[in-house]
């Protein structure tokens, strides 16, 4: 494998009334394993996939919410989540869960992957691209 | 092909990995392993066990290389490497520990 692209997983539906939430966080975990730039974007209901405290006991389904802690050990430590959506859904980064990365640059310190960005950062963030999927 | 651990038949899926997670017991990882020929002893059950840990905590099994750098921070460097982990499970790391650990296949593995 010779060069790195940037590779940008954007979502913008609910976590649970579709497979897309789920099928996106696979994609990005076996992704992983090839080494390049992945980011991640959060936009529209998107959003709600990171709220903290998810309970699918009554849906009879996995909650895969814990999963996307796991992302900073595959090295995916740059998620982009869009203002304007928390906004328009009275939601602000404390209300979504926690997700850190240990920087091997900087002696394993714990760090932030979350960054809550405008609509004009993340239409920026998204040219910068190579390949951009949407789910 | 369904398994008989301590005489209850334990459905598991066609690669030998279980069907329903719950079904685990440290007796059902001793069956699997006995039908590979592997004698499990105190490393791999450290595995196993630091397995069943992850997946209960983000509840996917992780990408071997990801099991291999968080073996090394918890267990020590000696053992985060590919050549202790393929020691311990021949068939790879993520295959072989994942399923005696009762879990599902590694995600992205082939």
């Amino acid at each position: 494998m010779s060069d790195v692209k940037k590779f940008m997983y954007v979502n913008r539906k609910a976590p649970y009334g579709t497979i897309y939430a789920w099928e996106a966080l696979e994609v990005v975990l076996i992704g992983a394993a090839f080494e390049q730039d992945v980011s991640l974007a959060f936009v529209d209901d998107g959003v709600f996939q990171l709220v903290k405290g998810q309970d699918t006991t009554e849906l009879g389904i996995k909650n895969f919410s814990p999963t996307y802690s796991a992302l900073g050990d595959y090295d995916v430590n740059k998620i982009y989540v869009e203002k304007e959506s928390l906004d328009a859904r009275g939601l602000t980064i404390d209300d979504l869960m926690p997700l850190t990365y240990e920087d091997e640059d900087d002696d394993w310190a714990e760090k932030d992957s979350i960054r809550v960005v405008t609509a004009a950062e993340m239409a920026e963030i998204l040219e910068q691209q190579d390949v951009v999927l949407s789910f | 092909m369904p398994i008989e651990v301590e005489g209850k038949t334990i459905e598991t899926d066609e690669e030998g990995y279980l069907a329903n997670l719950n079904d685990w017991t440290p007796a059902v990882a001793e069956a699997m392993a006995k039908e590979d020929g592997t004698e499990l002893t105190d490393a791999h059950w450290e595995v196993i066990n630091f397995l069943r840990e992850y997946y209960d905590e983000y509840q996917i099994a992780p990408a071997v290389r990801v099991l291999t750098k968080a073996i090394g921070k918890k267990l020590g460097k000696e053992k985060g490497n590919s050549k202790y982990l393929y020691e311990l499970f021949p068939y790879g790391p993520g295959k072989q520990a994942c399923k005696y650990a009762g879990l599902p296949k590694p995600t992205g593995c082939v």
